[in-house]
């Protein structure tokens, strides 16, 4: 067995695993915990696949980032774990009962599944080998050059999707007092202050 | 020996001993940096500083190191034990883990992969989950408030950081470090480092380190006078040691990183003196001295401010910046000073 199929059943093992107690854990935070390591380990499979940008990508985005963001609302979450899980027991019967269709369903789709006669022909291509062009380059010249506009309509649906999310959550209050910066900066002793020479026993009156 | 050295356990030792000069190399120089820190920090002040262990208080950081490890481990009631003590070593091995692909000189590099910056980038941005999980699992409302505060402020600078540092890859063309400081190289010696075309993003990119290691002037979540130590007030001994560790390290990382995207790295400033690894670590320790300096000087910020700044000011610009290079380095202006990819990538 070589090293990189170690690492592989490694990084395969782990995802497996911690995606098993991302469900299992008792405490959510310890679930996002486990997602995390799902994430970085799968990161390590794209590395072995020779595609370290996409990898490199996967740990800043989803773990430096969205799971970031997960992580601050579960712990900020305030709920009796115990009494939650209880209610759970209830549920395993319909829970597997959803399961069991889905898996019947994909024994349909899959036992109905024919394959193209190209379909081997392009799985065998050889992919452009990583000395010619490495990874990152190759995914800016398919997003960047060939597939320009599909990749702009992607962001525009995206910032769609963003100022929707600004519209429905913006409130206009105004009985609350906002902050202006450049008053705050423009202000000097003269304005702010006042010296005043106080006599003894009499005070300001 | 040369045979022994091409097999699988021969290149194993290799890498081994490489790894181990290069944390080493970290471990020693983290020892004199916190030294120097306090040296640089009390002779602004007028005072003396450490001068009791060794010549001139050198051995004070062995001392205090020495102090942590022997002192008892207490841990609060209610914590979460597993969390708890993971955060701590989280952070230091994270801090040490990108110091796996900064090279020192041509070619001294441990793992010369060509997403290095990207790679640096996502080891940086994992290190906020030491200070989450550290708060999280202390049980403490102090230290959670603490927590929270943090990671807002690594999460707000690192984005900043990220366009910037994409500003120097459309200059160069190139994610390696290799070929970021062979770009720079050039006939003017220090003119023709980056830090003269990307002039404002190197401000920019110092702030934003200051910001993203926790530094003064943007300390808040460990703000002494208003929130005790932050994220690490429940802890005490090695876990402590380790938090601390793990932050200078990032420090001695980001001017690392400062002197390869923006100062040549190895090159040397005058032309036809010899580059080397002596310029390398002269610039870190120079910049190692300017955030020394800061912390001396500049007042604290206040969190707010530090947001503002943060998410509207430096954000903006630095996305501006990214736009307009992307123009001045496809239209080659000024001789291509934005445009170095024939040189680099």
């Amino acid at each position: 067995m070589t090293i990189a199929a170690l690492a592989f059943y490694a990084f395969g093992i782990t995802v497996v695993a911690s995606g098993l107690l991302v469900v299992l854990a008792r405490n959510p935070v310890h679930s996002v915990l486990w997602l995390i390591l799902a994430f970085i380990s799968s990161a390590g499979l794209f590395v072995l696949l020779g595609a370290e940008f996409v990898a490199m990508l996967l740990v800043i985005v989803y773990v430096g980032a969205v799971a970031v963001l997960f992580l601050f609302v579960v712990m900020m979450l305030d709920i009796d774990f115990a009494a939650l899980k209880a209610e759970m027991a209830k549920y395993v019967p319909l829970a597997a009962l959803i399961a069991l269709i889905l898996m019947m369903q994909m024994a349909l789709a899959y036992g109905a599944w024919t394959t193209s006669e190209v379909a081997d022909r392009l799985r065998g291509a050889p992919a452009p080998a990583p000395a010619e062009m490495h990874n990152t380059r190759a995914l800016g010249m398919i997003i960047y050059d060939r597939y320009l506009y599909l990749f702009q309509a992607a962001g525009l649906i995206l910032l769609v999707a963003m100022i929707g999310a600004i519209v429905l959550t913006l409130r206009h209050r105004t009985n609350i007092k906002r902050q202006d910066v450049l008053a705050q900066i423009y202000r000097d002793p003269a304005t702010a202050m006042e010296l005043k020479d106080v006599k003894p026993g009499q005070g300001l009156g | 020996m040369d045979e022994f050295f091409s097999t699988t356990l021969g290149m194993f030792t290799i890498m081994l001993a490489q790894s181990l000069l290069v944390v080493g190399f970290v471990m020693i120089s983290l020892l004199f940096l916190v030294y120097g820190d306090r040296k640089i920090w009390a002779a602004v002040q007028m005072r003396r500083g450490p001068n009791v262990v060794g010549a001139f208080g050198v051995l004070q950081s062995v001392a205090d190191a020495l102090k942590y490890v022997v002192k008892e481990i207490v841990v609060p009631a209610g914590v979460d034990r597993p969390v708890y003590f993971l955060a701590p070593m989280l952070s230091f091995v994270l801090a040490v883990l990108a110091w796996a692909v900064i090279p020192f000189a041509d070619g001294w590099v441990l793992a010369d992969i060509n997403v290095a910056i990207l790679f640096v980038f996502a080891v940086s941005s994992l290190e906020v989950y030491g200070v989450i999980m550290g708060g999280w699992a202390s049980n403490s409302k102090y230290a959670f408030l603490g927590s929270l505060r943090s990671a807002a402020q690594m999460i707000s600078y690192e984005v900043s950081l990220g366009f910037i540092i994409i500003g120097v890859i459309i200059s160069t063309g190139s994610m390696s470090f290799g070929a970021i400081v062979a770009a720079q190289d050039g006939p003017y010696g220090l003119f023709s480092w980056y830090w003269l075309p990307h002039l404002p993003m190197v401000v920019l990119f110092f702030v934003s380190a200051l910001a993203e290691t926790n530094r003064p002037p943007f300390d808040l979540p460990e703000a002494e006078s208003e929130l005790v130590a932050g994220f690490m007030v429940e802890y005490s001994s090695t876990p402590y040691l380790l938090f601390m560790a793990g932050e200078y390290i990032a420090i001695f990382l980001m001017c690392a990183l400062m002197s390869l995207l923006f100062f040549g790295g190895w090159l040397s400033p005058v032309p036809g003196l010899p580059d080397g690894v002596l310029w390398m670590v002269g610039k870190m320790a120079f910049f190692f001295f300017l955030f020394a300096m800061v912390k001396a000087i500049v007042p604290r910020y206040r969190y707010d401010q530090l947001m503002r700044l943060g998410w509207k000011v430096f954000l903006p610009m630095s996305l501006g910046w990214v736009a307009l290079v992307a123009f001045l380095a496809k239209f080659e202006v000024l001789g291509g000073a934005w445009a170095r990819w024939p040189v680099g990538g």
